[in-house]
């Protein structure tokens, strides 16, 4: 069984993310990069299931410049078996990520699409419903567990209320949540093995996909400085402030 | 990768780049939180041990054929050795990393059994080894040592005391240096003592600093050691102690450039907010100029650290320049890690701050691995003054 595991190259969680002065967007030339920690998680699981015996190949792939060439080799250290990378310049919504995630599952015929359930750059969290729908193929979305069988999949997902467990018929889409598992540190024979692994190059317009602006930025802003707090004695006080700003 | 972003040095691919991403994040997770924990313990937890041969850290250096990653450089280690540094305690990097001069005779005279059955566990971080050479009465001296180790039949009798021995409270095997023929250096012989073997008992030392690493004093009375625990030929260890101090001053000169360039960051950022009669403290000429000094001064040895990684890496051993690294490596950590104390003022005296550890560590590494004026005899020496 084959997967497929979306792998984002995103501003590094490290990084105090700073707005540009115009308001256009985020400062990111210049900036530490790495993969999405959600898209690690997606990858770990793979990676798991196919120790365990539950998947035979692992496909990543990526959307971006040629800079994304160093997100794939991640992947491919983590243990991928090779991958594609969409090479578009430029900014790519998540319809448009969808479409062109939906065409190369198509083509490579996998059962399953992992991917985190949310990129941490603009936090989204839409492109593997929208893969599944463009598909019409089942989702289980936020999986906090996965396991792969006979067709299915059994899911975990952690929603409000709970857990929630689904059973779903492969093909399907798993975007995976923070507690789903700890991704493993990489070493060095991985990631000198990783350098000899295929990459494929392609572009949207060999997967036929239309690049649409759907959405339009209009602008970033920084969030509002925090502003100084009061000290309150006693819980009475603390309700009455709060009922004072009409808060409760 | 390629053109991804300017190289910042000749020696170091991306393959070291992605290296170090994983060595910080191991880092970050796995040590940094409990180091305090660890200092106040006084040892490192044995878990931590499996933790870093799991990432794939222990066995940087060694043979792939006993659970080792080969390398095709010596940068590696440093990678290893600077990310550790990071957080400030060096008794992590002494005592998580002692097999690094325990091992390394294992490694190159070990049978394939003693390899089996003593390095492979320790780089599977399951066991820990330690290296046993000072003593009470000696350490740099090794040609005189005087622990003795007589054959009786297939054992050797061990008598005497090793002393100021990194992970020598908790290490399973012991790489003991014994005299086992005539005085002076062609008596020399290396053994591995087991834990537990009778006649072989040791006792904590407290320190001034290092103190998530375990030291201790060892103690050898009428220990037998099976003939079949000695590494290599008989009175052939001194040649093998010596290739091993060169190993361990590179590793050494590279945790005090690591250190200092911790201080040097620390100091930097706290001037920045730290505000004095109301301005930054980075706006003042005294301070800009000491951090200033301080950069330079770290970025030479830096460039000299390097070089010799990389004259290491293609096989050669310049005696000479390792012992002077190592002399102007720590001498530099010494002077810079008192001006961060110094600019931290009171904040830099109170346990917590980075420099504060760093600064009361600064001592064993000029001591440990061959004191400067050691060091300074044995480069004038081998220069053939």
């Amino acid at each position: 069984m084959k997967a497929l595991v979306s792998v984002k190259r995103v501003v590094d969680y490290n990084v105090r993310v700073q707005v540009k002065s115009d308001g256009s967007g985020v400062i990111t030339e210049g900036v530490k990069h790495s993969m999405n920690p959600f898209d690690e998680i997606a990858m770990e699981e793979a990676v798991r299931l196919k120790e365990k015996g539950k998947l035979t190949e692992i496909v990543a792939i990526t959307i971006g410049g040629a800079k994304n060439e160093e997100t794939l080799r991640s992947a491919l250290a983590f243990g991928a078996d090779r991958a594609i990378h969409i090479k578009e310049e430029g900014d790519v919504q998540p319809l448009t990520a969808a479409r062109a995630f939906a065409a190369a599952l198509k083509k490579e015929g996998a059962q399953v699409f992992f991917a985190g359930k949310q990129a941490i750059d603009d936090d989204a969290n839409q492109t593997g419903q929208m893969v599944a729908a463009l598909l019409d193929i089942a989702q289980a979305t936020f999986a906090s567990k996965v396991e792969l069988d006979g067709g299915k999949a059994v899911v975990t997902r952690e929603v409000d209320a709970g857990l929630e467990t689904l059973e779903v018929d492969l093909p399907a889409v798993i975007t995976t949540d923070l507690r789903l598992n700890e991704p493993r540190y990489l070493k060095l024979p991985d990631i000198m093995k990783a350098k000899k692994k295929p990459i494929e190059t392609v572009t949207f317009a060999d997967l036929g996909v239309e690049k649409g602006a759907a959405l339009t930025i209009s602008k970033t802003s920084a969030p509002p400085k925090r502003s100084k707090g009061i000290m309150v004695k006693t819980v009475d006080e603390l309700v009455s402030a709060l009922k004072s700003k009409g808060l409760v | 990768m390629a053109g991804a972003k300017p190289a910042l040095s000749p020696y170091l691919n991306e393959d070291h780049d992605a290296f170090r991403v994983q060595v910080r994040r191991f880092v970050e997770r796995e040590c940094t939180p409990h180091i305090d924990a660890w200092e106040a313990a006084g040892e490192l937890p044995r878990e931590l041990h499996r933790k870093a041969a799991d990432a794939g850290l222990l066995g940087i250096g060694f043979p792939e054929k006993l659970g080792g990653v080969d390398v095709p450089d010596r940068f590696y280690q440093q990678i290893v050795v600077e990310e550790l540094a990071r957080t400030s305690a060096g008794g992590l990097i002494a005592s998580l990393l002692s097999h690094g001069i325990a091992s390394p005779p294992l490694m190159y005279a070990g049978t394939p059994e003693q390899q089996q059955r003593f390095l492979r566990p320790v780089l599977a971080g399951e066991r820990i080894a330690a290296l046993a050479v000072t003593e009470p009465g000696g350490g740099s001296d090794v040609a005189n040592l005087r622990t003795r180790a007589r054959r009786d039949g297939d054992h050797y009798v061990v008598d005497g005391q090793k002393t100021f021995i990194t992970s020598g409270m908790r290490a399973d095997y012991i790489t003991l240096a014994v005299r086992t023929g005539e005085p002076g250096l062609g008596g020399v012989s290396l053994l591995v003592v087991e834990a537990g073997t009778p006649g072989f008992t040791r006792s904590p030392l407290q320190k001034m600093g290092w103190h998530c690493s375990d030291t201790a004093t060892l103690y050898f009375d009428g220990c037998r050691v099976p003939v079949s625990h000695r590494i290599g030929a008989e009175n052939a260890g001194f040649m093998a102690i010596m290739m091993n101090f060169n190993n361990e001053r590179l590793m050494l000169a590279a945790q005090a450039w690591a250190s200092a360039q911790l201080c040097y960051e620390e100091s930097l950022a706290y001037a920045r907010e730290r505000q004095t009669f109301g301005k930054p403290l980075l706006s003042r000429q005294a301070i800009r100029h000491k951090l200033v000094d301080m950069k330079s001064r770290i970025d030479a040895v830096k460039a000299q650290l390097d070089l010799l990684t990389w004259r290491v890496s293609r096989g050669q051993t310049p005696i000479a320049d390792l012992c002077l690294l190592k002399n102007l490596a720590t001498s530099t950590l010494e002077s810079v890690a008192g001006e961060a104390v110094q600019i931290f003022g009171g904040a830099g005296y109170l346990r917590g701050a980075k420099v504060e550890r760093v600064f009361r560590e600064t001592k064993v590494l000029s001591i440990g691995g061959g004191a400067s004026e050691v060091m300074k005899d044995l480069a004038a020496k081998q220069l053939g003054y």
